[in-house]
């Protein structure tokens, strides 16, 4: 379902599904070279002459550097370049921003302050070379204690990881808050039920298929650095070269090929990037690094690490009077959040933006810790992930305090329809939605009445089954351009179209695709606009030479924001088109009307023109004095975020002998507005629903005592297959996004984000006889069974223990 | 992800195969199914200077039955072949039950059970059941053949007793003393997943009674461990429920598990007793219907 209208009888309009255009499910056009191995990625690159680069990684969490001694490494035959923090140093280069206004090491210099940490790298004619090397350089290090949790980084005593910072005395990134405290502790104080929740949101990785990796290539007679790389946003990299490195712009040129999955681990310049380009100067060859699993899952931005504790207060009836709680970040060892936002949490104060709160207040505080840096990536808009989980978890908690059903509770509290554009209680302004109604779908589809009967009957044999619910909405799209920067580079982005003398197109845009589909989903906005077939368009980007500057994707902000400049400078390539279209029909300008894919004479149906004989004109037949071409661009500054809901609903049974759970049924209902391409759609919710199920059953990172990592590779990091994820039943809701050219919104974090919540509320609630109250995810087997057995919370919070 | 240099042999019969061996001593080191010596290479955790590979020599890939319902298990029959095999239902059926629980299809596809009892993984699954079936190992080299029992054979944390000269070429399951059942239970987190867990029950029965019986643990110690005293507690019995209750304790008592990753200790103990009733139980449903 679209928001296209009928083509009204005797219309000579052409149907936009066939062509191609909005609800259309055309096959992705990326696959036709995916499925046949013809992918083009920064591992297929490959340069005359071409170096390689290999890293060295510190085995310690935390540990002074006595010395290094590469003696050895440069004796190895082969071996062209090992590059120290010291020698980086010179150049300026040891240390590099971060998106978050911190430092980080590029290699280090002074300590180490997390396993994993950047320490030297080696250059070499070959890989293998290269690792032969790194295994011949010899650090010494003197080991200091370990952090891995903020409790151990405010004890007292605690090391201080920052010692590089001056004015830093503590392990203290950042302290915030938000909302209206008098007014809270007020409305607390008129509860008649205060319902509390501590947890904790384990770490996770994006894990993208493909690592980072770059091609640097410097050269030293034209001064051009070209860089490929693994980017979702390759203009905003050019720009932080620019500005960081001090080298000229317009001879820096980043070029991102396929790209092998992002989920917002390939948005922030990692360390690993800055020594290629680096090395590529420094030995006037071009330099390839790829990263291995363990670096990438290791030492690349991750998400999550948070910890919760909250209270919300309450009438007996089941309205919500009140939210607040305090947020904890772990940031690791370096504040290097990737996030535009004016918050230093992110957009965490989007929780409860779906339910009619009058009043909150959210303090939040981040701490320095001996773990990899990073902290909002993994398919979330800036920690709305944590945000909707946590708001989703505290629901239910509240509805069980209250003795109340939990979608009773949801219904008496989420916004109406009639309460649009609604102003949250930490000041967004939700655009549309029919919370309730996609509600009741989700329950209807699960036949809630019928599994309390069922799960009421299971209970008596001493069968645990549980229903679980998680809806939300999400502020996805950034920016605007009041609030949302990177560098001080606002948030808007950009589109190029060229129509050809026969009509067909070439989009050049700002955004860069990771598998989301946008050379088969942006042209189905080109041809909605102008009734070219999407055959007839191909879409480009990710060459900063060749397109038009913009922001990146990430935040799922692409049809948000890209998508509307497409929209938008297809309309200005029509309103060319109509002038080129009286000229034609020998009508004046306002006697045009437009149908889907020609312009006609009002009242004289039969006397028109289409779009491609207008792209001819433009070339060859144009009015005296119009500029030849058709061809334009458009920049567009989104006036606000777009506002998608969800409502997810898991039934699962629990073994209560063994703690293993399996999902029974799975409902989605998702209304991201109108959608362009519904089975593209559908696979962004299946694979957000997939790594939401991950999250809860299976995928976590942690730290031991020592400050090491698990979940350092892909037999401890478990990313879940065919086998166990659990079938999906989606439905739909349409409600248009009133401020978006289409009325699309962003959907591609929309199941990951709100998933978790579904599953863990779903155990917890087949739990619930036991007394217990939460388990930190994922749910293991074994912290089910523990939960189940002794009726106790069970934590995940870092360190892990171990024997 | 680039291992250390090493040099490549492909001998295309078991006598080249023991020759190399033979000549490069403990710089050698034979490649199977390679999906555990190459990830380890990979990752420089194994720097073996010789790679002898064998999958070139011909005749190492069959299984086949011995008389008496034995089963011997050639040193290239993957993991896929016993899955799909059309000898093991029935004959075999704690095999046949761990067959599609080892690893991943596509492991599966390479990987072997010899490779497998070589590597000594304490969370190797084949070596619980070779265990508890009462297998052994054939190891050949220049000087000779001999057969070793799993039990010795699987020495420690991914230690084997093979001399550095020798080529283990085939797994040897007995001929049974009466009727085979049996089955394996493995926890895992995923496909794929080794055993956070995992349990393997070899009975051999005379009308219902057991006369011989079998227990090993995979994944609660340091290495594979035999749960003699659980199995004698079934000798002699018709798995009544209080024996399998004895059992089940008697085999969680001699697991010695680490909290890690995958669980507490006292949570995979616990699923040692779980699995172990599990099995029996189900075992002495049918047995149970035939008396
Ligand atoms: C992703 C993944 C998941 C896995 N999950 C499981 C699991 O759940 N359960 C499980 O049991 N296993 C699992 N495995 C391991 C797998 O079963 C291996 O196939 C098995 O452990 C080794 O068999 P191989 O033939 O591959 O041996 P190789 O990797 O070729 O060799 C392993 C070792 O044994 C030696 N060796 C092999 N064959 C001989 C021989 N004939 N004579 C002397 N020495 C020999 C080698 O030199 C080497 O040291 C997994 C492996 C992977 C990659």
């Amino acid at each position: 379902m679209t928001a296209t209208a009928e083509p009204a009888a005797g219309s000579r309009a052409l149907d936009e599904v066939k062509i191609g255009g909005l609800g259309s499910s055309r096959p992705r056009v990326e696959d036709a070279r995916f499925i046949r191995g013809r992918g083009n990625y920064v591992e297929d690159v490959t340069l005359p002459g071409m170096l390689h680069m290999e890293i060295l990684r510190s085995p310690l969490a935390h540990a002074r550097i006595k010395s290094i001694d590469t003696s050895a490494a440069w004796a190895i035959p082969g071996v062209k370049l090992v590059l120290t923090g010291e020698m980086a140093a010179q150049r300026n280069l040891a240390w590099m921003p971060t998106l978050s206004y911190d430092t980080q090491a590029v290699l280090a210099t002074d300590k180490v302050r997390f396993q994993g940490q950047e320490v030297a790298c080696v250059v070499a004619e070959d890989p293998y070379i290269a690792k032969d090397a790194c295994d011949a350089i010899v650090v010494e290090y003197e080991a200091l204690p370990p952090i891995v949790n903020p409790e151990q980084a405010v004890a007292p005593g605690a090391p201080l990881i920052r010692d590089d910072k001056s004015g830093q005395a503590d392990n203290i990134a950042y302290q915030w808050e938000v909302g209206d405290k008098d007014g809270t502790d007020a409305a607390f104080a008129k509860a008649d039920v205060v319902s509390k929740l501590r947890l904790h949101y384990p770490r996770s990785h994006p894990s993208p298929i493909e690592n980072c990796g770059a091609v640097a290539d410097f050269n030293n007679a034209t001064g051009k650095l070209t860089v490929y790389m693994t980017s979702q946003a390759p203009h905003i990299v050019r720009a932080a070269v620019a500005l960081i490195a001090e080298l000229p712009e317009h001879l820096i040129r980043i070029i991102s090929p396929d790209v092998g999955g992002g989920f917002g681990n390939k948005v922030p310049v990692y360390p690993g990037y800055v020594c290629a380009i680096l090395c590529s100067i420094l030995t006037a060859k071009p330099v390839k690094w790829i990263e291995d699993n363990t670096g990438n899952l290791s030492s690349t931005g991750f998400g999550r690490d948070m910890y919760l504790d909250s209270e919300m207060a309450l009438t007996n009836d089941g309205k919500i009077l009140a939210v607040r709680y305090h947020a904890t970040t772990d940031q690791g060892a370096f504040f290097a959040d990737a996030q535009p936002t004016k918050f230093k949490i992110g957009l965490v104060h989007s929780s409860f933006a779906c339910y009619d709160v009058p009043v909150g207040h959210i303090t939040a505080q981040g701490m320095y810790t001996n773990k990899a840096p990073g902290g909002v990536a993994y398919r979330c808009s800036f920690r709305v992930t944590e945000a909707m989980f946590f708001q989703e978890r505290m629901i239910q908690a509240a509805a069980d305090d209250l003795g109340m059903d939990q979608a009773e509770f949801r219904r008496r509290n989420l916004v109406r329809d009639d309460q649009f554009p609604y102003r949250t209680p930490f000041g967004f302004l939700t655009d549309s939605g029919q919370y309730l109604k996609c509600l009741q779908i989700g329950l209807d589809a699960i036949g809630y009445d019928d599994f309390l009967v069922e799960q009421a009957e299971a209970r008596k044999q001493g069968r645990l089954l549980g229903i679980g619910i998680s809806t939300m909405t999400e502020p996805l799209g950034a920016g605007n351009s009041r609030e949302y920067d990177i560098l001080g580079i606002k948030m808007f982005d950009s589109a190029e179209l060229r129509v050809h003398p026969t009509g067909k197109a070439v989009l050049k845009i700002g955004a860069q695709t990771q598998g989301q589909g946008h050379e088969t989903t942006f042209a189905q906005i080109v041809t909605h606009e102008l009734g070219i077939p999407a055959t007839d368009i191909v879409v480009e980007h990710g060459d900063t030479d060749h397109t038009p500057f913009g922001m990146g994707t990430y935040a799922s902000r692409s049809t948000p924001v890209a998508g509307a400049a497409t929209a938008m400078v297809a309309r200005k390539i029509r309103a060319k088109a109509r002038k080129l279209a009286a000229h034609l029909l020998e009508v004046s300008e306002e006697d045009v009307e437009w149908e889907l894919g020609r312009f006609f004479v009002r009242g004289a149906e039969s006397r028109g023109v289409t779009i491609q004989e207008c792209a001819m004109a433009a070339y060859s037949n144009m009015p005296d004095g119009m500029e030849p071409g058709l061809e334009n661009n458009a920049y567009y500054d989104p006036p606000n975020l777009t506002w998608p809901f969800a409502c997810y609903i898991a039934t699962v049974e629990v073994d209560p002998e063994t703690g293993v759970w399996d999902v029974l049924r799975f409902v989605g209902v998702d209304d991201c507005g109108v959608r362009i391409n519904p089975m593209i759609v559908e696979g962004q919710i299946m694979g957000g629903l997939t790594e939401a199920y991950a999250m809860s059953n299976m995928q976590f990172q942690t730290y031991d005592a020592d400050g090491n990592l698990v979940g350092a590779n892909y037999m401890d990091y478990l990313l879940p297959t065919a086998w166990e994820t659990p079938g999906f039943e989606l439905h739909e809701v349409v409600t248009p996004s009133p401020h978006h050219p289409i009325g699309a919104k962003g959907v591609g974090e929309c199941a990951a984000v709100g998933g978790p919540a579904a599953y863990v509320n779903a155990v917890m609630n087949a739990l619930r006889p036991t007394g217990v109250r939460n388990i930190d995810m994922p749910l293991l087997p074994d912290r089910v069974w523990h939960a189940a057995h002794t009726g106790q919370d069970v934590s995940g919070a870092p360190p892990f223990r171990t024997e | 992800m680039y291992p250390s240099r090493f040099r490549y042999e492909a001998p295309r019969t078991l006598d080249e195969a023991l020759a190399l061996l033979a000549e490069h001593g403990d710089e050698a080191k034979i490649l199977a199914g390679g999906q555990s010596l190459v990830p380890m290479m990979k990752l420089r955790f194994a720097a073996p200077g010789v790679l002898v590979d064998i999958n070139n020599v011909a005749g190492l890939g069959f299984h086949e039955e011995t008389p008496g319902g034995g089963l011997r298990v050639g040193a290239l029959c993957r993991h896929v072949d016993l899955e799909h095999s059309t000898v093991l239902p029935g004959a075999q059926p704690t095999m046949a039950a761990a067959a599609p629980l080892v690893a991943d299809p596509i492991v599966r596809t390479r990987g072997t059970l010899v490779g497998s009892l070589c590597h000594a993984d304490p969370q190797g699954d084949w070596a619980s059941v070779m265990l508890a079936l009462g297998g052994s190992v054939v190891a050949a080299s220049r000087r000779g053949r001999r057969t070793i029992p799993v039990g010795e054979f699987v020495v420690g944390t991914f230690q084997n007793a093979l001399e550095h000269d020798e080529i283990a070429v085939e797994a040897v399951v007995p001929a049974a003393q009466g009727v085979r059942s049996g089955s394996y239970l493995k926890l895992e987190r995923r496909v794929g997943d080794f055993a956070t867990a995992g349990v393997a029950v070899a009975l051999e029965s005379v009308s219902g009674e057991i006369v011989r019986a079998g227990i090993a643990l995979t994944g609660v110690g340091p290495a594979t461990i035999a749960a003699t005293e659980a199995a004698q507690a079934l000798v002699g019995s018709t798995l009544d429920p209080d024996v399998v209750d004895r059992a089940a304790e008697l085999a969680a008592a001699v697991a010695r598990p680490r909290t890690d990753h995958r669980g507490t200790a006292d949570y995979k103990r616990h699923v040692v007793a779980t699995f172990v009733r599990r099995i029996l139980t189900a075992e002495r449903a049918p047995a149970g219907a035939a008396a």
